[in-house]
């Protein structure tokens, strides 16, 4: 038996080290969830099952508000960002290698390289000075902010999409006098449709988590879920924002499951 | 090429230009645009209320490292900005190199898998990937707190006789990068891992390397471009990480990102604020240019260190 042990790929202690840090990864995670449901008001000190904290966030006004506030701008954004990285994928995939095209794909990437605080305080001083000149204090800014940010994630599950496509179905719609538009309409957008839903699922998960540039651009009174809960901090910390964290962690797991999905269903 | 041919070709590119351009034009207005607004700020005077005076001056570049003496004027080394710069990296470096260490067996773990269970696991590292960071701060922030769940479980367990602090200081902070940026360094090690060719290391074996030299001399040089990634993949958010120091560090353990955002907020020191993110920007994108050779050099492959 000692010698079928023998594995190539087994290494000492390995895999200890990384059952260890799944737990590690998922304990934190998990209290949190679990707390969320304490009767007590303590996040430590376990005081039977309840769905008390749940009710008190419902019933809190201010969690109200950043919470819708947070799905308009997610919805605004990831629409708009989609939108915007399905043409940036259908000008940059499919088609002969252009003069600048590295430039386009530099700025599209851009918001993933440069750092949150960076961009954060750079939209601070430009918008600050709009609303000085224009006056006008609405969502507008944080909607903008947020579709900027969002259009690198949207554009990858698209362009790795399009990328698997072929252009031979194309080719035979133009073949039988379909017009560019009845060819993007009726052939190449129902087959890119499931990297699109995957692109505007990642921009609504990265949108409505996006705790920095939301705190830099907001004007009063214009908390969104995270900022909400980065705001609390300050006070002492109840359940309430576990319950909400848990709200925030099911939709986000939903959403990477159905992402995930869609985009094996490619394969 | 025929005149058809080179005409086609210029609408072709014509287009992707066209079809770009919406996503260009809001990229510019809200993310790279106003990059240079700060460019341009890092060389004014700072306004005694906040934002700027339209004056050149390079107060803002000087203070990154000085500080004015109120009573002489003189240039002093600004000791409190030294502490701040040292910990970002210092802090950076550790998280990369603890995110390392116990990102490797995962990425080898999950590797090694049957092919039926790696997606399941490789879906678990992914889930924390994408959860609001926030959240994952507070998760562990909640466990290291004085009432929390680690020093709930020692003061009954009757090994500590009361809580210890252990929030607030580098180390929650660096406990808390550590746990929120592993899944990136879990995920570029694990796709080098999973194109490493297995025989290599019944080779290695087969010519009596113990262990410890296949690791050294078989694995590690192979893997390289996925360790480079990885550590950069860390070390960029590290450095420029605001939120994390923010809820585990409190007031005093300040990173980079804290202290661009105090210029900004009670510094009222706008064009210093500017320069300490050109800064930051001027770091993340050399780094990031190393990233780059190091994953064109990895996709030739092959090659042996």
């Amino acid at each position: 038996m000692a010698e079928r042990s023998f594995s190539v790929a087994r290494l000492p202690g390995f895999s200890t080290i990384a059952l260890g840090v799944f737990v590690c990864l998922y304990l934190p995670i998990v209290t949190l969830v679990v707390y969320s449901f304490n009767g007590g008001p303590s996040i430590a000190v376990w005081q039977g099952v309840s769905l008390h904290w749940y009710s008190e966030a419902w019933g809190n006004q201010a969690v109200k508000d950043a919470t819708i506030r947070s799905l308009i701008i997610a919805l605004c954004a990831s629409a708009i960002a989609t939108t915007l990285a399905t043409l940036a994928a259908l000008g940059t995939t499919r088609r002969a290698g252009f003069k600048g095209q590295t430039v386009i794909y530099v700025m599209i990437n851009q918001p993933l390289m440069v750092p949150e605080i960076v961009t954060a305080v750079a939209l601070l001083i430009f918008f600050a000075s709009i609303k000085v000149a224009t006056g006008y204090q609405g969502l507008g800014y944080l909607i903008a902010a947020h579709s900027a940010f969002c259009i690198p994630f949207a554009y990858l599950p698209i362009r790795a999409r399009l990328e698997g496509m072929d252009t031979v179905l194309e080719t035979a719609a133009a073949d039988l006098y379909a017009t560019p538009w009845q060819t993007f309409r009726h052939v190449t957008l129902p087959l890119l449709a499931p990297g699109i839903a995957a692109g505007a699922m990642l921009a609504f998960v990265i949108s409505l988590d996006d705790v920095v540039i939301t705190e830099f651009v907001k004007s009063g009174g214009q908390d969104t879920l995270p900022t909400y809960m980065l705001g609390q901090l300050r006070r002492a910390i109840t359940p309430e924002v576990n319950a909400i964290s848990s709200v925030l962690l099911g939709l986000t797991v939903a959403l990477l499951t159905v992402f995930f999905l869609l985009t094996k269903r490619r394969n | 090429m025929s005149r058809a041919e080179e005409s086609q070709r210029r609408a072709s590119a014509r287009n992707g230009w066209l079809l770009s351009a919406p996503a260009l034009v809001l990229l510019a207005l809200a993310a790279s645009g106003p990059l240079l607004i700060v460019f341009v700020y890092s060389f004014l005077e700072k306004g005694q209320y906040g934002n700027v005076i339209w004056d050149f001056s390079l107060d803002g570049w000087v203070g990154i490292l000085f500080s004015r003496d109120i009573f002489d004027d003189t240039l002093k080394l600004a000791d409190a900005h030294m502490t701040i710069f040292w910990r970002s990296v210092k802090l950076s470096l550790l998280t990369t190199f603890i995110t390392f260490a116990l990102g490797f067996p995962t990425a080898w773990f999950i590797a090694t898998r049957p092919a039926t269970q790696r997606a399941m696991w490789l879906f678990l590292i992914t889930i924390p990937f994408w959860t609001n960071l926030l959240i994952r701060t507070f998760a562990i922030g909640e466990i290291l707190r004085t009432e929390g769940l680690i020093n709930t479980v020692l003061v009954k367990l009757g090994i500590i006789s009361a809580p210890i602090q252990m929030l607030y200081n580098d180390g929650a902070v660096l406990v808390g990068m550590a746990y929120v940026y592993l899944p990136l360094m879990v995920l570029p090690l694990f796709s080098a891992i999973e194109r490493f060719d297995m025989r290599l290391l019944e080779a290695g074996y087969d010519l009596y390397a113990s262990r410890m030299q296949v690791l050294r001399h078989v694995i590690l040089p192979i893997v390289k471009p996925g360790i480079v990634a990885g550590s950069i993949l860390v070390f960029v958010p590290s450095l420029g990480a605001y939120v994390t120091p923010r809820i585990l560090g409190g007031g005093k353990n300040m990173m980079i990102g804290n202290f661009i955002e105090l210029q900004f907020g009670q510094g009222r020191n706008w064009p210093l604020g500017a320069a300490l993110s050109m800064t930051l920007l001027v770091i993340v994108t050399v780094a990031l240019l190393f990233y780059v050779r190091a994953i064109n050099r990895g996709g030739t492959g092959g090659g042996h260190g």
